[in-house]
């Protein structure tokens, strides 16, 4: 059993992981792929002008590594914090 | 073979495909009807979350609304995606902790209140029903165009699969059959974008094609761009909407998406609430495989069409197809009515451009106004085999791959409706002492009565078809979302903050939404003009669930500070769905 301190210790933990890829999510999807899109287009790589690439394609891949990432570290702080399951 | 011979054979097997596994995936309890009895392998929901959550839009309109938006149609991709990362860590995991069968049940438990319950209920509703009547209409259409059957009977042939294994099974034959129903669209999807990527650039893979040389070493991209601008269209890669409007209409999209019930209901089914983190990861890249091969899929098809109509130099007298060699799949789809063809020049030849970008140019070249009358944005990827020329029976696979787009989202979506009104209503609030066998009872003929409602709605959809995307978002976005997220991140959060916050979002993004479309989308009802002068800040009704959810926030916040706080077991069970030991298990419940 658990005391509530390190609960909430495994709470902030949370959050402040959470608040970390939040920040990447919205770097990838709003300030790279539509606020600053238009300047990023200036830059190519291969055929894909930067900005296009990052609101057609770089930003779902960018998603899909963020939830592994977040998921993985979840389960290194659920043990950590002794309060995974089985 | 005949193409419609090969067509039978190829949905003829898909069909008996769903039928057997519904015959083997019966549900012999609640608890297998409502989550599939919680022992689903993540990896594989994350495969039947990927088809629930596409649709018969996704895999039919979305690479055509890509083709013609080009770079502002980033919004649907982004959206559409972006939300997984919200539903992976605000959401699933400690949904899933709960460990309780539907969303309003959350709802109603955490804000102790059986109208929070039944407010979440008729959002989970409207945003469902509205929804389901597209993937109805979707099923019909396949059928109609690809086996020239009538729309009506390719409508109930649909509703009597899914009347067979989601009756039978429940949440545990409508996961299994979605799997298959993943590997059927995603076949179909693929292979033919595969092959139109080597064509054009040699490149199989098309997310890389999009960004590779064609055979004369400009880049794909380029070339597009100079080929639409050159017949007056916006250029392909340039955007076109405000940041605002694009910004906004991808955040509501985000938080639409997490907040809709029949996709978070699919997290209660994984056996862990690791699981469920993890399974949310796996769902994205099934769904990432479809939406990143989109826009390669849009690029291409766009840049076919253009050069096919426009193959010379332009403002040459032989610069245009002439009409009498139109090649077959261009007089497959005149004959549906999605493309259309007026010659107004009588010259015999198809002059496709945007008047407006034109200008005086066209007048010089004996244009006399843009001749394809109607370009019906769905062709795109019905009839990307054609125009690539593979064999019939690809195109048969996409016949199939569009069928099972719809079934499999409409299975999910008539499973969050029965769930509601067999167990929040009725078991929650109408006969809470029902037993189970009644209740799995009550479930069966819950999902019969829906299946016959949007069958109804399928064949006879009202005029707000069309609008359904804004609406069920919007609903879900400000709703359900805010609702939901500060159940399990606001301690403090009470029933009173919670209940008027979500009836403010609600209600102010209805508001909004009629006020420019029209009360309950009743033409001339409209209070101003939909366009963006009159838009509040610019704000376009379909980005508003993102203000209505900014709101549901505040407001809720507010009247949290200045009420009681909720009771002590309340907040033990906040502290407790925030940790994933002793979550529920397969057997129990």
């Amino acid at each position: 059993m658990t005391t509530s301190g390190t609960r909430a210790e495994y709470w902030a933990a949370n959050l402040r992981l959470l608040f970390g890829c939040l920040v990447v999510w919205f770097i990838v999807s709003y300030v790279l792929g539509i606020w600053f899109a238009g300047a990023l287009n200036s830059i190519s790589i291969g055929g894909y002008q930067l900005g296009f690439w990052f609101a057609q394609q770089g930003s779902m891949y960018t998603f899909v590594v963020l939830i592994f990432f977040y998921a993985s570290r979840m389960s290194k702080l659920d043990r950590q914090f002794d309060v995974h399951e089985d | 073979m005949e193409l419609k011979t090969l067509t039978f054979i190829v949905v003829g097997f898909t069909f008996a495909l769903y039928i057997g596994i519904a015959i083997w995936s019966k549900a012999k309890a609640t608890g297998e009807f409502y989550v599939a009895g919680r022992g689903v392998h993540p990896v594989l929901n994350g495969m039947a979350t990927a088809a629930d959550w596409m649709s018969a839009a996704s895999f039919i309109s979305m690479a055509g609304l890509i083709a013609f938006l080009g770079y502002d149609a980033s919004v649907y991709l982004m959206g559409w995606t972006g939300g997984y990362v919200l539903l992976a860590m605000l959401l699933a995991p400690y949904l899933r902790k709960f460990g309780k069968f539907t969303v309003p049940e959350f709802i109603g438990d955490r804000y102790y209140s059986q109208t929070a319950r039944i407010v979440a209920v008729i959002c989970l509703i409207v945003a469902s029903i509205t929804y389901v009547i597209g993937q109805m209409k979707g099923i019909g259409v396949a059928f109609s165009r690809f086996m020239e059957v009538d729309y009506a009977t390719g409508l109930f042939t649909g509703m009597g699969i899914v009347f067979i294994y989601a009756v039978l099974g429940g949440m545990k034959g409508i996961t299994y059959t979605q799997i298959a129903q993943y590997v059927v669209l995603i076949f179909a999807y693929t292979v033919p974008a595969i092959f139109i990527s080597l064509q054009l650039t040699g490149n199989p893979i098309p997310q890389l094609g999009l960004g590779s040389t064609m055979s004369d070493g400009t880049y794909m991209l380029d070339k597009l761009d100079s080929t639409v601008a050159a017949l007056g269209f916006a250029e392909y890669t340039d955007k076109k909407g405000t940041s605002l409007n694009m910004t906004l209409l991808t955040l509501s999209l985000m938080i639409g998406t997490a907040g809709l019930p029949h996709v978070i209901v699919r997290f209660f089914t994984v056996p862990k609430v690791r699981d469920a983190r993890a399974s949310a990861g796996w769902a994205l890249v099934f769904i990432a495989i479809l939406y990143t091969t989109a826009p390669a899929v849009g690029a291409m098809a766009r840049l076919n069409l253009t050069t096919t109509i426009q193959p010379g130099e332009i403002g040459s007298p032989t610069g245009n197809l002439v009409y009498a060699e139109r090649p077959a799949w261009f007089q497959n789809w005149e004959k549906t009515g999605l493309l259309a063809f007026e010659d107004k020049n009588g010259d015999g030849r198809i002059q496709y451009y945007d008047e407006k970008g034109m200008g005086d140019k066209a007048a010089q070249f004996g244009w006399a106004g843009n001749e394809m009358t109607k370009v019906d944005r769905d062709i795109m990827v019905l009839a990307n085999p054609e125009i690539a020329g593979l064999p019939n029976w690809v195109i048969a696979l996409v016949a199939a791959g569009g069928i099972a787009a719809a079934l499999s989202t409409a299975a999910g979506l008539l499973l969050a409706i029965s769930s509601a009104v067999s167990h929040d209503l009725l078991k929650g609030v109408f006969a809470k002492d029902i037993s189970e066998k009644n209740e799995l009872l009550a479930a069966r003929i819950a999902m019969g009565g829906a299946i016959v409602v949007a069958g109804y709605l399928g064949l006879h959809p009202p005029g707000f078809a069309a609008q359904v995307v804004a609406l069920a978002f919007g609903l879900a976005a400000s709703s359900l979302f805010p609702a939901l997220m500060m159940g399990i991140f606001n301690k403090r959060m009470n029933k009173t903050g919670a209940v008027i916050g979500m009836l403010v979002g609600l209600g102010t993004t209805l508001v909004y939404i009629f006020w420019f479309k029209g009360w309950l989308f009743i033409p001339g009802t409209e209070m101003a003009a939909n366009k963006p002068e009159n838009w509040l800040f610019g704000i376009q009704p379909e980005s508003f669930g993102a203000v209505g959810a900014a709101l549901n926030f505040a407001v809720a916040w507010v009247i949290s500070k200045v009420t009681a706080a909720p009771p002590e077991h309340i907040q033990h069970l906040v502290e407790d769905v925030r940790v994933p030991r002793g979550a529920s298990t397969a057997a129990e419940h």
